[in-house]
């Protein structure tokens, strides 16, 4: 058992975005929320990693409550998370980032070398790209540089929001076979946030559907990917 | 059209660096000392017939260096670790250069410290203010952070002002100078013949400062300001703690500005509340965001010209609030980043270079 979200509730004000959500993340998985626009998806991820605090219910992290813990601490226990719309440093190059991504270990040199090149070979356009500046790289490497800085921290639990996010067709399938080799090579369990049900439902274990902050589905993503409610609602092709 | 538009570009901090990163360490050291060596000369300045435009009419040009052109220049960096490093818009700074003034008057009068004594004591009351306040109110951002912080500016004139035991609106008299010291090239006499000393004393007080700020950018705390000034969620999705290096941040520019204050008060031998208005700390972010919000030159440059010009002017008296203010737009629509702005990395187009070959 790695991740277990119990009875989750959060509110953005008096808005109850979150209406008690249960999820629960085994070790070695992928496992996705899906759903629509203000399903509460990137709000139960953003909890997760602690930028939102908890109404009520507990994240349970290998054992541990975490649901009190500042956002930072939590990147100590091994949740790394690549936010919603990449969140990386614009004014600093593609190396200071990844740097950043291991802030809270202060290694020594040789760790940082091993961790920028497990980071490199997932990633190698990122190594051409080490001086240049974040904000200037196009919106494919950005979510590469993105996720590696989020790898720096040797997670166990890789939660990833919208990674297809404004991409090109190309692009997100590259972005989805890089989450499959994470999952495969480093066996690092992964908690998946799409807009983008198809890739998601069939690359990821497990699945979730979010409906106003609740969750309506939860089944083995191939499952899913035959559902007919799921396929007329988040995959367009229709019941049939 | 294309003269503005290399007025603009023109970058005059990535030409001094590029200069810099030229050089070796001798020549760094040599040009540093030799900096300054000029810097300390500055008060001699106003005596001599070839530098004599330097003089300021009304008061002598030693005295402007100390109040307000040093006073300026030391807040401005002291203010610029928590706008320009980290980010956060402090529109209150006026209040821990009044802690720094009022610990210096009350320490000075009611006991037998003198101003070295005091100093350590002053900074370290600023610094306890900026915990305080900044405990609660860092977790706001923008807008809210300035709003909070403008408000406590006036908190601390206002207590002044209501407090009859430290003067109320007549201030506090008779502040000690601070007693001589004796070095092997002489004794260093602190009175009011000898703006000099309180020059030089500013200037080491403004050196340890950008020694400390250096020293900080490089190292842990620096990367951290500038993560959460880039994007502070992100950075807290990365590990750093940002609550405590913001307090940070915020602590180490309110202990500057306590510095600044115990040495204005125990220059000028007289403080007052009305020392201490909302006015000061604008002015001091106008240093900032005039000579380039995040660089340390930039800033130095900026709190220069603006604590000298409306002295320098001060003959054309009632029109020179107006030059001032037509200056401040003409200068900052030229350069909008300031004088001498950061480091630009957002803009460059640097191409992947030499990077394979490591």
């Amino acid at each position: 058992m790695n991740l277990e979200i119990k009875d989750l509730r959060v509110f953005y004000g008096k808005i109850e975005a979150i209406k008690g959500i249960s999820v629960t993340v085994n070790q070695g998985e992928i496992v996705t929320l899906i759903g629509a626009n203000g399903a509460g998806k990137t709000t139960t991820l953003k909890t997760i990693s602690g930028l939102r605090p908890v109404a009520s219910g507990a994240i349970i992290f290998n054992g541990q409550d975490i649901s009190k813990l500042p956002a930072h601490e939590r990147v100590e226990l091994g949740i790394s998370q690549a936010p919603e719309g990449r969140g990386i440093f614009p004014g600093m190059t593609v190396l200071e980032n990844l740097e950043i991504g291991k802030y809270f270990r202060k290694d020594r040199k040789i760790e940082m070398q091993e961790d920028l090149e497990r980071v490199f070979h997932l990633f190698p356009r990122l190594k051409e790209r080490l001086t240049q500046a974040g904000g200037t790289l196009s919106g494919g490497e950005q979510q590469m540089l993105a996720i590696g800085r989020a790898l720096m921290a040797r997670p166990q639990v890789l939660l990833l929001d919208e990674p297809s996010m404004g991409l090109a067709p190309m692009m997100i399938a590259n972005i989805f076979n890089i989450i499959t080799a994470i999952n495969k090579e480093l066996g690092t369990t992964i908690l998946l946030v799409e807009q983008n049900a198809q890739q998601a439902l069939q690359r990821a274990h497990r699945a979730y559907v979010l409906e106003t902050g609740k969750v309506v589905k939860e089944a083995k993503a191939s499952d899913l990917l035959n559902d007919p409610d799921v396929r007329a609602a988040y995959l367009g092709t229709g019941a049939h | 059209m294309r003269t503005t538009n290399s007025l603009r570009n023109f970058n005059v901090r990535d030409k001094g660096a590029a200069i810099w990163s030229g050089w070796n360490r001798l020549q760094r050291t040599s040009f540093g000392i030799a900096m300054i060596l000029l810097a300390g000369a500055l008060p001699f300045a106003g005596n001599y017939s070839f530098s004599n435009f330097l003089n300021t009419p009304i008061s002598n040009f030693a005295d402007v260096l100390i109040y307000p052109v040093g006073m300026f220049v030391l807040m401005s960096l002291g203010l610029n670790i928590v706008v320009g490093k980290s980010g956060m818009l402090d529109l209150g700074y006026v209040a821990f250069f009044a802690i720094g003034a009022y610990t210096m008057a009350i320490c000075g009068k009611w006991t037998h410290l003198n101003t070295w004594e005091i100093l350590p004591l002053g900074i370290a009351f600023a610094m306890i203010a900026g915990v305080l306040l900044g405990i609660p109110t860092l977790r706001l951002r923008g807008d809210y952070l300035a709003i909070v912080t403008m408000g406590f500016g006036e908190i601390v004139r206002i207590t002044a002002l209501n407090t009859q035991k430290i003067g109320g609106p007549n201030g506090m008299a008779n502040v000690p100078n601070p007693p001589s010291i004796h070095t092997p090239l002489g004794v260093l006499d602190f009175n009011i013949m000898t703006p000099n000393s309180f020059y030089w004393f500013v200037l080491v007080l403004i050196l340890l400062t950008i020694w400390m700020i250096r020293r900080l950018s490089v190292r842990r705390p620096g990367r951290a300001w500038e993560a959460i000034r880039q994007d502070e969620d992100a950075a807290e999705l990365m590990g750093v703690p940002t609550l405590k290096y913001k307090i940070w941040s915020f602590t180490l520019g309110a202990g500057v500005g306590g510095a600044a204050g115990v040495v204005y008060a125990s220059k000028t031998l007289y403080i007052s509340p009305d020392a201490f208005t909302f006015n000061i700390s604008v002015l001091i972010l106008s240093c900032v965001v005039f000579g380039g919000i995040g660089n340390i030159w930039g800033v130095v440059l900026g709190g220069v010209f603006l604590a000298y010009l409306p002295e320098r002017i001060r003959f054309i008296s009632n029109a020179r609030q107006l030059v001032f203010g037509l200056t401040l737009v003409i200068i900052m629509n030229f350069r909008p980043d300031g004088i001498l702005p950061r480091k630009k990395r957002e803009k460059l187009s640097s191409p992947a270079i030499e990077t394979g070959a490591k």
